[in-house]
């Protein structure tokens, strides 16, 4: 991992990862699925740089626990 | 063996009658130089390319003409930059339907627009839609004209090659006719017969790729409405006519109508008249008339050979490549085919170079056609997605799109259909990265306005050095082949000075007879042209 920051990057954790479980309460299943599919495409233009979101592709895919 | 020849498909222009030939006479074959099987786009193209070239050609066909019928529609630029080169393009222009705006909907909104209006300075516009009968019918008319001018072509209608024997220098064909067998030998053989391409199958040759497990319902009508001439896109259209719909502008008053049917459907049942009509009903909405010229449901595959070389066998166009309607690049390919191999086999033919020429047909082809496959298939992917997490994504992408830019682009509902740059090609030569990199070795030359006139006009059929504020001498003959040289100002020419020049003084181009650029320089120098012309001619031992 070169450009990918793997390293703690948000001052407030706790208040960010709030948010995200909130922003998907009430929702169905398919609305939060919507949702998550919404803010990963969202997040990717933000990033932009290609080499950045297939380091986090690839850490996504090694962190999978049923995938050997 | 029955010697009548069926026809598998009705015709919409009868154009070359069965007449019996000598060669049916003889008992042994007739030698050819030059075997075309397949009257289709590509057929056709290959045909008046070499026939051009002054090449003896001979096309069969196993039908007299083009078949009625809706297939290729758009016709996209770098094919009537070709067909301008074999003289025939301007009927196309003249009948084809031009357009720039496609809109795309989700459901009963409009989400996205886009203007494939190129940059100026173009002879030919981004694309035409025009029925492949009429693209067929135009070839052929130019046949006619280069036949009565001497060109050594032949077509012969009702020819159903039936096997094939191939020989390390030639093959043999069993040809098929109303008046029962005869053969045929070929030094070379091109194959255009097609997606299910009997030759590739006589040879057993694989054709492997990927199936997509959805069907697609055409509907051709004819109506009097005043829709603008636009590409409109629906993904699940409100009107449910189909998970996804097309309506595309046609010549003579006809649309194009496409609905998304999925993969099981009872096909016979959607094909019922009454059935198909209540699907465009609404999507048109009740009042308006219409006419159901041509339906057909078909799947799409996206596949290709290894290699489109085998021996003294060519394939080209759908024989060779197959791949889904989306983004136009099925006859636009298959063009681009006749326009890489046209010149290599003339050459080959002539004895101007060595027949491992060919191979580069294959190698540069084989990549074009994997990049038209990548294309198509994302598109594919888009419209039809493959999972559920697939579709989640995709009409996430089509949610945001209609509210944020930046997911407009990712909306893919089939690209434009540009040709194929060769980067890598080992006919490609040397480079100057002082010059624009659009026009670098392997990019096919990009159009220019010259006054009254246009760069492409002037450029191909034959290697070409094109000098801008150069001098250069005004006949070149270097390691035996002719050399045209054009000689240009980028004085008072932007288009000239920022696709040929940029910030260089002066350029030297050395440009295939297919308009791609073989490689450039910012001076002159004849040996550094001698070792680029040896290098794309892939024949160094011959010359």
């Amino acid at each position: 991992m070169q450009n990918l920051k793997t390293k703690p990057n948000i001052a407030k954790p706790d208040d960010v990862y709030e948010a995200l479980i909130a922003a998907h309460s009430g929702l169905t299943k398919d609305q939060s699925d919507a949702l998550n599919a919404r803010l990963i495409l969202i997040l990717m233009n933000h990033i932009g740089d290609e080499v950045i979101i297939r380091e986090a592709l690839a850490l996504a895919q090694s962190s999978n626990r049923d995938m050997k | 063996m029955n010697p009548s020849i069926e026809e598998r498909y009705p015709l919409a222009f009868r154009l070359y009658p069965y007449q019996k030939n000598a060669d049916q006479e003889r008992s042994n074959a007739v030698r050819h130089p030059v075997v075309v099987v397949g009257g289709g786009p590509i057929g056709l193209a290959t045909t008046l390319d070499l026939g051009l070239k002054g090449i003896k050609v001979l096309l069969l066909d196993d039908h007299e003409g083009a078949g009625a019928g809706s297939r290729a529609l758009c016709f996209a630029k770098r094919t009537l930059e070709i067909a301008s080169r074999l003289g025939a393009a301007e009927p196309m222009i003249e009948k084809g339907v031009q357009w720039n705006i496609g809109k795309v909907f989700h459901d009963d909104r409009q989400i996205y627009e886009f203007n494939l209006q190129p940059e100026s300075g173009h002879q030919f516009p981004a694309f035409i839609n025009l029925q492949q009968p009429y693209f067929e019918k135009f070839l052929y008319d130019a046949i006619a004209k280069a036949q009565s001018s001497g060109a050594p072509i032949e077509i012969r209608g009702k020819n159903r090659v039936d096997a094939l024997t191939a020989h390390a220098d030639h093959v043999v064909l069993e040809v098929m006719t109303p008046d029962g067998p005869y053969s045929v030998a070929a030094d070379w053989l091109v194959a255009c017969d097609g997606a299910r391409s009997p030759i590739r199958t006589m040879m057993g040759l694989s054709f492997d790729g990927r199936v997509f497990e959805d069907n697609f319902l055409i509907a051709d009508v004819r109506m009097n409405v005043d829709f603008p001439t636009e590409r409109w896109f629906w993904f699940e259209p409100h009107f449910k006519s189909g998970d996804s719909a097309l309506l595309h502008k046609q010549p003579d008053g006809i649309w194009r109508i496409d609905f998304q049917l999925g993969w099981n459907i009872d096909r016979k049942a959607e094909l019922e008249p009454a059935k198909i009509r209540s699907r465009v009903d609404a999507m048109l909405g009740p009042n308006v008339e219409y006419e159901l010229v041509w339906t057909s449901i078909y799947t799409f595959q996206c596949r290709r050979m290894e290699k489109f070389r085998h021996g003294r066998v060519l394939f080209a166009g759908d024989s060779a490549h197959q791949v889904s309607p989306f983004g136009a690049r099925g006859a636009n390919s298959g063009i681009q085919d006749v326009d890489n191999l046209g010149w290599k086999l003339a050459m080959v033919v002539k004895g101007t170079a060595n027949e491992t020429l060919l191979d580069s047909y294959s190698t540069e082809r084989v990549y074009a056609a994997e990049e038209n496959i990548q294309n198509s298939t994302r598109a594919t992917d888009f419209i039809t997605p493959k999972s559920e997490i697939s579709k989640i994504f995709r009409n996430a992408v089509l949610d945001l799109a209609e509210k944020v830019p930046f997911a407009r682009p990712i909306v893919n509902s089939g690209r434009l259909s540009l040709p194929s740059i060769y980067d890598g090609s080992y006919l490609n030569g040397a480079d100057d990265i002082q010059l624009p990199r659009r026009t670098r070795p392997g990019s096919p030359a990009a159009d220019t306005p010259l006054g009254e006139e246009w760069l492409l006009a002037k450029l191909g059929g034959q290697f070409h050095i094109l000098a801008i504020d150069a001098e250069v001498p005004e006949t070149l003959s270097i390691a035996s082949v002719a050399l045209s040289t054009i000689m240009l100002s980028s004085t008072g020419n932007a288009a000239l000075r920022e696709r040929y020049l940029g910030e260089a003084q002066s350029a030297i181009y050395l440009i295939r007879p297919d308009q791609h650029i073989a490689a450039r320089w910012t001076r002159f120098d004849e040996v550094a042209i001698g070792t680029a012309l040896l290098q794309a001619t892939s024949s160094p031992e011959n010359l």
